[in-house]
Formats: structure tokens, sequence, C-alpha cells
């Protein structure tokens, strides 16, 4: 018989991400306020809590492929926490931004993100991680129904949305946002048939709203 | 509750475990790091995984410097501490983050050196490691700098005027532009081996000024800092300084002073001529494409909660080049 993770193991792993991700996170904010987080903690503060909240967002994107590779059905529940901290970081990096970088200039914000393409689509993927964050508890999730599932695949369009902020950003060395962009699609064409089957759809319906018309 | 009592002639840890495999915990640890493949990437950015990293290696040694104290070219700002001048650098010759440079420079070797200042001019001359501080009389100048990427700093930078140096070679009337030139030297400089490492950047780093900007007064060649010679990071053993213009234009580690009747390419605008100008003057009103350059972020001491979010000011608030400008319209000659 093989090995199977029991609820045990998954208490244990989610503990782990609880350990994992919130004690770096409080770490470098507490050495950002003692300055000891680089001669410019705004900038070294936005770059962690960016890529931290990219690399939780792949890892959460990573827990269904991984779960149906080794045959282990339970991993799914660590998913929704590794979601929520990709979620979170991701409002900390905004909050970063709004608080120490822009220092609450309003109108800089509302200008910034509309005149910088980067910063649109980054602020549209938070939008999209807000919305996946409030839907993603069990009674809201049997609420619903089937329009919960296709709510949260727009984390595939919010993936590909920061992989674009992510290389915008950049002054001129793009060698990491193309590792990203390249992660990003791996785990994006493990769901290559349901993408095709949506894509699909939505032609049929589109040409069905044609011939109607 | 067991308590080990180990016979005296029991073996220690340290009698059984050869050094270098106790070494490796450290390595260990860091690749259980949790933020995985970014965490090696981001070692450098992120101070926090620094916990583990074992950076003890030999700090370059600077110098003391023989110069005169700052008397005409002072301000009222609140200078950067020395430990963040020297730690956070943009030379991508050592590396694209901002720590890599004081990580990688350590061992850079300047003297001997060799500065060069030749092309239309009556007298080229070649000025060795030692001439850097002889040639002409040290004096301080604080200035502000003010990068492309809208942050800022204040340093006490020690040097001579540009002009005084470009005299030596005494240039020739056609003369127009200036051109300047980083050392080449792959083997000391990282980021010259690959495209990967040096920021898609085609090296030699080169920059350059029109004759007049650089005959100006406040252009500087700096050959120190805080009242000691320049640490590689800042661009040992002699750079320049420009205040008024964004931080990229002030070249480091300079090996050659080209005079030239022909504009002079420089290196961030062959990578992107729509977002890097050859002028590169600070100006408030001309945005950056990608971010706004109408105010920045003065780094000084303190944490998170002291960062100072400052508006920029024209010309870095070095008013007094603005005649060089008066029929040039700075909107297109960014």
């Amino acid at each position: 018989m093989a090995f199977r993770l029991n609820h045990k193991y998954i208490i244990a792993l989610k503990v782990v991400i609880h350990l994992a991700a919130f004690i770096p996170l409080l770490y470098t904010f507490y050495l950002a306020s003692i300055d000891q987080l680089s001669a410019d903690p705004v900038k070294a503060l936005l770059h962690f809590t960016g890529i931290s909240a990219f690399n939780l967002l792949l890892l959460s994107l990573l827990v269904s492929p991984l779960a149906k590779q080794l045959r282990q059905a339970l991993l799914i529940n660590v998913r929704r926490l590794l979601g929520l901290y990709a979620f979170a970081y991701a409002l900390c990096h905004f909050l970063v931004y709004i608080f120490f970088e822009l220092q609450l200039n309003w109108t800089l914000l509302l200008s910034e993100i509309i005149k910088r393409p980067y910063i649109t689509v980054g602020f549209a993927a938070l939008l999209i991680l807000t919305a996946l964050a409030l839907t993603s508890t069990k009674t809201i999730q049997r609420k619903l129904k089937t329009k919960w599932q296709k709510l949260h695949n727009w984390v595939y369009l919010a993936v590909l949305l920061v992989a674009l902020h992510f290389i915008w950003s950049v002054k001129s060395d793009i060698t990491e946002p193309l590792i990203y962009w390249a992660m990003s699609l791996i785990l994006l064409s493990q769901r290559k048939d349901k993408l095709k089957q949506w894509w699909q759809k939505r032609k049929r319906q589109g040409q069905a709203s044609k011939s109607t018309s | 509750m067991l308590i080990k009592i180990p016979a005296p002639s029991a073996c220690k840890e340290n009698q059984v475990t050869d050094e270098k495999i106790y070494h490796q915990r450290r390595a260990i640890i860091k690749s259980l790091g949790f933020m995985g493949a970014a965490s090696l990437l981001h070692t450098s950015k992120a101070s926090a995984f620094n916990l583990f990293g074992d950076d003890e290696k030999t700090v370059f040694a600077t110098s003391a410097l023989d110069y005169s104290p700052a008397k005409h070219y002072v301000t009222d700002d609140i200078y950067t501490p020395e430990d963040k001048v020297i730690n956070y650098n943009n030379f991508y010759e050592f590396g694209t983050g901002k720590s890599d440079p004081v990580a990688n420079a350590q061992g850079f070797k300047v003297d001997p050196w060799h500065l060069t200042i030749d092309g239309m001019v009556e007298k080229p001359i070649t000025l060795g490691y030692d001439d850097l501080f002889k040639k002409l009389a040290l004096e301080e100048r604080i200035y502000r700098l003010r990068c492309v990427e809208a942050w800022s700093m204040v340093i006490p930078w020690i040097g001579f005027s540009l002009a005084d140096l470009i005299k030596q070679a005494q240039p020739l009337s056609g003369a127009k532009y200036v051109a300047f030139e980083t050392l080449y030297d792959p083997k000391q400089m990282p980021g010259q081996r690959s495209r990967f490492s040096g920021g898609g950047i085609d090296y030699p780093y080169v920059e350059g000024l029109r004759i007049d900007e650089a005959m100006h007064p406040l252009a500087f060649m700096a050959v120190g800092l805080y009242g000691k010679t320049l640490p590689p990071q800042n661009g040992a053993p002699i750079r320049l300084v420009v205040p008024w213009k964004y931080g990229f234009k002030s070249i480091k580690s300079i090996t050659r002073i080209k005079l030239t009747d022909k504009k002079p390419p420089t290196t961030w605008n062959l990578l992107g001529a729509n977002e890097y100008g050859f002028y590169a003057n600070v100006n408030p009103e001309v945005d950056h494409p990608r971010w706004t350059q109408a105010s920045e972020r003065r780094i000084t001491t303190g944490g998170l909660f002291n960062q100072s979010r400052i508006p920029t000011q024209m010309f870095n608030g070095y008013d007094e080049v603005a005649p060089l400008y008066k029929n040039l319209d700075l909107r297109r000659n960014y």
C-alpha cells in the first residue's frame, strides 16, 4: 500500500506553512523598522513582499498538479492557505508602496496606477487576488456552487498579470522575470485541457450570439 | 530525565565531524529556505535571509586623504550616513543588485591605475595611481546625488574639478564633447563576463558630456568620500560626479577621457533611448516612462518610518547650470 497523507500530516504541513510564511514577513518588517534592511528599507521591503507573493502564488498553483501526480487528494487542503498568504504578501506589497514609497500621496497613487502600465497590471492582479481571498471560505464556496470555480479560475489571469508586472518593473536585466514567466507558463500548461475547454466554449458562444443576431 | 555524562575518553562531536561537513549545515539550512529558488536569487536583496550567511570577507582598504574641507560647495541637507553610501550602489560591473557591488568588489585592484586623457588635445596625458591624488589639490564638496530610480543621497566627496583636469591636456578648440570610459576587466568585474550577470549592458560602460558641461565648475572628479579614498563599489580610484544630472551619468572607475567633436555614445541611452537621454538632467517635469521624477526618496538615517519623500528640484537644485541649456528644449532633450 502506497503512502497516503492523512489529516495529521496536513495539519503539520499547515503549521509549517504558517511559520515559514509569517515569521519572515514579521522579521523583515522588524529589520526595516530598525534600519537594518539595506540602505533603502522601502525598496528592500517592496522587493521582498513582491517576490514572496509571487512565490506563494506559484506554490498555490503547484498544489493541484502535485496532488494529482502524487495521488494525494488531501494535499489540496493546503492550497487555500498558500493562496491567502500570497494575497497577504501582495497586500503588504501594495501597502508598503502606498505608505512608505508614496507616503500617502493619494493623487500620486491614482495617477501612477493610471499612467504606469506595470502598476496598472499589478493593481489589477491585486484586485483579482482580493476577490479570491474574500470568497475563499467554505461557506461562500458552497453558496456560489459552480460559480465559485469559475471565479477562482481568474487566478490564471492573475498569475500572468503578476509576471507582466514583474518584467515591466525591472530596469534592464530581465533574466529573473523570464525565469518566473517560465515557471508560470509551466504551471498554466498543467491546466491546458481546462483552458482549451474554456476557449472552445467561448468560441461557440461567440458563434451562437453571432448567428442569432 | 536522562542526564548523559560522557566518559572522559569519549570523542567529542567536533572530533568526529569533519569541519567541512560541519560547515555544510549552513548550506543545508539555506537550501531548506521556504522561499526556495527566490531566496537564493535574492539573498542580496532581502537581507532577512542573510541570517545564515557567512559574509566575513576582507574589506577593501581605503586610506585617509589630505584635502581642504568643504567651503563653497556645502548644503543644509542632512548627509547620508557613510555606511549607506558605501553599501547601496548601482555598479552593474559588480552585479545588478544594490548590495552586489559591496559584496563583489572588495578584491578590486586600483593600484596600478592608468587614466588617459587624449583625443582632441594638445598634450595627451596619462595619470598613474599616485598622480590621481597629487597632480591637483584635493578639496571637499558636499553634493546631492539624484538617482534616475527616484532616490537620492547627500555625499561629501573629495577630488578636483573636471575642468582643471582637462586643462592639463590643453584641449583643442574643435573639441565639442568629452567621452568617458570605465575600466574593462572581466577578470575583476564579474558583470562584464556575461550579459546575464551584467544587466544586458555592452561593456565597457561609456558616458559623455558636452564640453561646456564638462568645463562647468560644478563637474567634479572624485577620488574619495567621507575623508578617505573611494571604496571600489563607489568607483575607485576615480569617478565623475555631475550633481545636476541623474546618477548614471557619474561614471565610475574611469580609465579614459577622450575629447572629440562627435557626440559620444552613452551606455544607458544605448540600452533604452526612450527612457534615458544623452543629457539626463534632473528634471521633475519630465517623467521616466515608467515612474514619476517629480519627487524622490532621500536616503538618510532611520528605518522605514524616517524615509522622507521630497520634491525633486530642477537640475537637482543646481540652478547655476541653467544657462548651459537656455537654447535647448529639455522635454525633447531629456
